[in-house]
């Protein structure tokens, strides 16, 4: 899996900004991502591109429990979120759903990644590869369950 | 064991469990309301596109339904929303269906305590992140999205690893014009609002239990703030007379062990604390209701879940009664019950008379839907929950969260006031 960085370099950043209340009501994918990131960066549908990794900082997807939020990221295009940590919705939505791998890295790893850098990532090795700058950095490892759930394709997928 | 892993251990069939553990709990009640419900039908489509047989639920008389986010219907999409939503219920033969302008309907997290929809001991899970709200009645009460929710709904489980629980404990009783929502606001300025995360959030101690049940849900309601998976209330006496009083049978109180753990232990003296706001833009940017009464406001929201119960619009009337407000006031009981004993108690005609406007059950400007959102630069308090970037409409609006005292007092002066500065 490799891409480019879009990175918010910011924690906290809250499902009210993801997708805005407002668009709750909307249930057709593509119109969500339409207004993906609209309370932070109205120019993020233009500027993502297929396959593109978000980075930003503690707390990712805080706030309300709306699937609509790693739906909008994911039709956009993003096809995983790197945050030094997720709330708990957020993250599960995520997997559950199979809409985006949600990434833990290390402070020094989310210092270290910069907007518009190329990486490729090895969930198997825990690894992400910086190819802009020729390092290499460790992801946590998912849980037990996570894994299993990731690998299946979805919660649905999942055989207990 | 504490409440939360003796409810999660009798769920999932084992003796005993402990955080970290993963394991898969029998859900005892499901809630959907008109925004997680077409999502989860968008999920339904999905699936039997994919094979999977949707043609009945686990078990519909444990499912209830409510329509809020964006009723009265805002426009065509929420109406369609509104059908649909009706279609599902019938289809599955969904009869608890709380319908807007047929009987009593609400907030999905009011209707839950007021219809004494959940039980002490129970499981009970909703699509929509203030389901915590639910918990101060002594059950686990969980919020998650569509996919989780279609889940439950087909298959009666769902997965979680028991969280580790922080024990938050009030010592006395809160002084006169300190509300719950002070004190829960205190709390998140103090652990951040990741600061419960993945955790559950119990609240214990001789202030709690002097509390009213209405006081504890604005407590569980804002442990979602903290990111807590839940937040839990012992079950005592009172909690079974609220319920007895609201039609539920076959209640039980259910405590922690006297052995139990917990990861942390808070505690707090009521006496210590004050009437407080959060600032702009997140629930932990806490400060004292004095330090900010120079700021001028645009508009009061009285309303939510977590602010327009009715000992909350009890709170605003004390103040309001006699007096008239400077700012567009808004008021909207969380539900019809509420609204219907506001208009016996003359609550709604204090309000009125106060100059304020009076508006039906919805969660309204609340999550920025409809009925009152804010323009740029637009300064509201409000008895609401969240105030990040855009929450209550323009992205360059402000929220100031505080108590329905500090709301309803600042909409007497036109400034950010504590009520205990009033004339």
């Amino acid at each position: 899996m490799s891409g480019n960085v879009i990175k918010y370099e910011m924690d906290n950043i809250d499902t009210d900004v993801i997708i805005p209340g407002t668009y709750l009501k909307i249930h057709d994918y593509n119109e969500l991502a339409k207004h993906a990131m609209e309370g932070l960066d109205p120019d993020f549908p233009s500027k993502v591109k297929e396959g593109d990794f978000m980075v930003a900082g503690k707390n990712f997807g805080c706030g309300s429990s709306r699937e609509h939020a790693p739906i909008a990221l994911s039709t956009c295009g993003i096809k995983a979120v790197l945050a030094v940590s997720f709330a708990r919705i957020f993250y599960r939505n995520s997997v559950d759903g199979a809409f985006l791998l949600p990434i833990e890295i290390d402070e020094k790893t989310y210092k270290s990644i910069s907007n518009n850098d190329e990486l490729k990532i090895n969930i198997d090795k825990n690894e992400i590869i910086n190819i802009s700058k020729n390092e290499t950095y460790s992801m946590k490892p998912f849980s037990e369950i996570i894994s299993k759930i990731i690998s299946a394709g979805g919660l649905f997928k999942y055989k207990k | 064991m504490n409440i939360t892993e003796k409810i999660l251990a009798r769920a999932s069939g084992r003796s005993n469990v402990a955080p970290d553990d993963v394991i898969f709990v029998n859900v005892d009640k499901i809630m959907l309301h008109d925004v997680s419900g077409p999502g989860v039908i968008k999920v339904f489509d999905k699936l039997a596109n994919q094979g999977i047989d949707t043609s009945k639920l686990h078990d519909a008389s444990k499912v209830w339904v409510a329509e809020d986010h964006f009723v009265p219907t805002a426009e065509k999409i929420s109406a369609e929303n509104i059908v649909k939503l009706s279609e599902f219920t019938k289809k599955y033969g969904i009869k608890k269906h709380f319908k807007y302008g047929l009987g009593q309907y609400g907030i999905c997290h009011t209707l839950s305590h007021e219809e004494a929809l959940v039980s002490p001991g129970e499981v009970y899970v909703g699509g929509d992140s203030h389901t915590n709200t639910t918990g101060a009645l002594g059950a686990f009460a969980c919020g998650l999205g569509h996919t989780d929710i279609a889940y439950v709904l087909l298959n009666g489980e769902i997965w979680f690893k028991v969280p580790e629980t922080l024990y938050f404990k009030l010592n006395g009783k809160l002084p006169e014009h300190v509300m719950a929502k002070d004190f829960i606001l205190k709390i998140i300025g103090d652990i951040g609002t990741d600061g419960g995360s993945y955790n559950t959030m119990q609240f214990g101690g001789s202030g709690i239990d002097q509390m009213s049940i209405e006081s504890r849900l604005t407590l569980t309601n804002m442990t979602t703030e903290a990111g807590a998976k839940n937040g839990i209330i012992e079950a005592d006496k009172k909690t079974i007379d609220y319920l007895e009083q609201r039609g539920a049978t076959d209640l039980h109180e259910i405590k922690s062990d006297d052995d139990a753990e917990y990861s942390k232990i808070f505690e707090y003296e009521a006496s210590e604390i004050e009437p407080i706001v959060a600032k702009p833009f997140s629930p932990e940017n806490i400060t004292s209701v004095r330090e900010v009464s120079s700021i001028e406001l645009d508009k009061a929201y009285i309303g939510s879940c977590t602010g327009a119960k009715y000992e909350d619009l009890l709170a605003a009337a004390k103040i309001l009664k006699g007096r008239k407000v400077k700012i567009r006031t808004e008021v909207l009981p969380a539900a019809i019950s509420i609204y219907k004993k506001a208009i016996q108690n003359g609550l709604l005609q204090i309000f009125i008379d106060a100059g304020a406007m009076v508006g039906p059950p919805t969660c309204g400007a609340c999550c920025g839907a409809h009925m009152g959102v804010l323009a740029k630069d637009e300064i509201c308090i409000s008895t609401t929950n969240r105030n990040f970037p855009g929450r209550m409409g323009h992205v360059d609006s402000q929220t100031y969260l505080a108590s329905p005292l500090v709301a309803a007092a600042s909409a007497v002066t036109g400034k950010i006031t504590d009520p205990r500065d009033l004339n």
